[in-house]
């Protein structure tokens, strides 16, 4: 019958949609991995780069990540919490928290390089913190802030009603409620989020490049007002700076491959929460 | 004692979320503080439509149509891969996965979306533009081609999971409706879910667009860099965020330079914050008229 073979054809040509995106997340894998791995090893992950940047390893560029990540995350945690908490718990619905919410969601659809002239004119210019892990912290921050923002918002509208109201039957004040109920129960939902945005802060590029990245530099960021090196960056100058571009490539694969495991990392940990969620809800 | 600190708790709170609003208007306010004085220098008309990208020349010239063109190219480009790959992927997901293959595709999916753009870059540059350029033997693997597919890849997953949202919403009546009268899964796919998805799916599209035209490093490292019109999809281009990310390390804070750039980026963002817009009000109709509510 045709009707049945047309059927056929159409469902084989999804099979090949979802076939062709699966496909290209394994080549990226593989191709990273394969070369990636040749390079890494305990000197790559714990020793500078040596000798015009072809040799010795990335130690500083894996510092200069953690720091800058971590101060994003110091940034945009409690501002995305308390964010997420007045949304949910406290607002009335109505016009501005509208407003609210709509520009969240176009704060999370910017470009990323206007984020990176957002700080560069902001911190880096009026605040006057230089190019600095401040001032990329700062940028990577609010680049991080709408997805704390909405992972905590899903984990907090997950909560059933029933709870926040046993809780206020029984005496306990709103903030009491959030504190000991609804917290609690939306944590895995909210850990989950945070972990998400650590991935992509990390990740970042285009934030940092005029408000906190070098190329190369001597010896370990002294404060937050020093410049760093930054796992992204550094695979951005490897390809396009340098006097020796084929033992650049291969520091760069190593580089490629441990942002790579990276965020394999941390979508695991979020699968895993997720998981276990799902389960405990079901019983 | 109880009441003034719940009524300090939810000023707390209320100053903070009013304090994210900050930003965007903070973005906003730089943009046009910084991007309007090119205008004292340039006019509008010959910096949009002017066909020369020669900012460091003597005397220069600042003409952005070059770097527009590219990034409409690029982002064409990019729907032509992920608009099929990413709606396919979707249907399939909704209609045909197993349980057990969902557990699988749809975390990978995920994780395609995770990816740095670094790293898409990164994997564009040193192992797909050397392979396309012996291929396709074409004279440079870095160029609008080969960006528009690593630009797709990366918006593929984008365009998937909204649009598997999208179709989740579609209401089991309307399947089983169209199958007692008879309709095969296929017929019932194209003439009732994909169009009750409709709205959704053109979300999905639309944000797809939006993360395309606004990434940065993907073309920065693969589009090749050339600032002039191209001719064929072969030739390396200057998207303007590529011109963006390159040029603002180089150029002396204050010049018009550095304010013509702030211009490119409050178009771009001008052109990003309405997507996000028609995307907002289209899944809110979406919403209203499959009966979810707000």
């Amino acid at each position: 019958m045709k009707k049945e073979r047309v059927q056929k054809i159409g469902f084989f040509l999804l099979f090949l949609c979802m076939a062709i995106t699966v496909f290209s997340l394994v080549a990226i894998i593989y191709f990273v991995a394969s070369r990636g791995m040749q390079i890494i090893s305990w000197e790559f992950l714990t020793q500078a780069p040596r000798d015009g940047m072809t040799k010795g390893g990335v130690a500083p560029a894996i510092v200069g990540t953690f720091y800058l990540t971590l101060g994003a995350i110091l940034f945009s945690l409690p501002l995305g919490l308390a964010c997420a908490i007045y949304l949910c718990e406290y607002s009335p619905k109505g016009f501005i928290v509208n407003i609210i919410r709509i520009s969240i969601n176009n704060l999370a659809g910017v470009p990323s390089v206007v984020f990176g002239l957002f700080g560069l004119a902001i911190f880096v210019k009026f605040f006057g913190f230089g190019v600095s892990i401040l001032s990329g912290s700062l940028s990577l921050a609010i680049l991080a802030l709408p997805i704390i923002i909405s992972a905590t918002q899903e984990a907090l509208l997950a909560v059933p009603q029933s709870i926040r109201e046993a809780s206020l039957a029984l005496g306990a004040t709103k903030w009491q409620t959030i504190k000991k109920i609804v917290l609690p129960t939306a944590l895995p939902g909210i850990l989950t989020g945070v972990i998400l945005s650590v991935g992509r802060v990390a990740g970042e590029t285009a934030p940092i490049l005029f408000t906190a990245a070098a190329f190369y530099l001597r010896g370990y960021p002294k404060s937050i007002f020093s410049e760093v090196m930054a796992l992204p960056y550094h695979i951005y100058a490897l390809m396009t700076e340098g006097a020796h571009p084929k033992e650049q490539t291969v520091i760069a694969y190593g580089c490629s491959l441990l942002l790579l495991l990276l965020v394999l990392f941390v979508s695991f940990i979020a699968i895993v929460i997720r998981q276990r969620q799902r389960s405990l809800s079901h019983g | 004692m109880h009441k003034l600190r719940e009524k300090i708790y939810r000023w707390i709170f209320s100053a903070l979320a009013f304090s994210c609003l900050i930003f965007l208007t903070g973005i906003v306010i730089v943009l046009f503080k910084e991007g309007l004085p090119v205008f004292g220098k340039v006019r509008l008309f010959d910096f949009l439509l002017g066909k020369f990208w020669y900012p460091t020349y003597d005397p220069p010239e600042f003409g952005i149509l070059p770097l527009i063109l590219a990034s409409f190219w690029v982002t064409i480009g990019a729907l032509v891969v992920c608009v099929p790959l990413g709606i396919g992927s979707a249907l399939y997901l909704n209609e045909l996965a197993s349980h057990r293959q969902r557990g699988i595709l749809k975390p990978t999916v995920e994780i395609l979306a995770s990816i740095p753009s670094i790293v898409y870059g990164f994997f564009g540059m040193a192992v797909l533009a050397p392979f396309l350029q012996d291929l396709l033997r074409i004279p440079i693997g870095l160029c609008a081609f080969t960006a528009s597919l690593v630009l797709g890849i990366m918006a593929t997953p984008t365009v998937c999971s909204i649009a598997e949202d999208a179709l989740s919403y579609v209401p089991r009546s309307f399947r089983e409706a169209s199958f007692a009268l008879g309709a095969n899964r296929w017929q019932t796919l194209v003439k009732v879910v994909i169009p009750a998805a409709g709205s959704g799916i053109s979300t999905a599209i639309i944000l797809g667009m939006s993360r395309a035209i606004g990434e940065t490093m993907t073309v920065l490292m693969v589009a090749g860099g050339a600032a002039v019109i191209p001719k064929s999809v072969f030739d390396p281009v200057r998207p303007m965020t590529a011109a963006i990310a390159a040029e603002m390390g180089e150029t002396p804070m204050g010049s018009t330079h550095y304010h013509a750039l702030f211009a490119i980026a409050l178009i771009l963002f001008s052109i990003t914050f309405i997507f996000n817009i028609v995307a907002e009000l289209i899944s809110r109709r979406y919403r209203l008229k499959l009966g979810l509510g707000r």
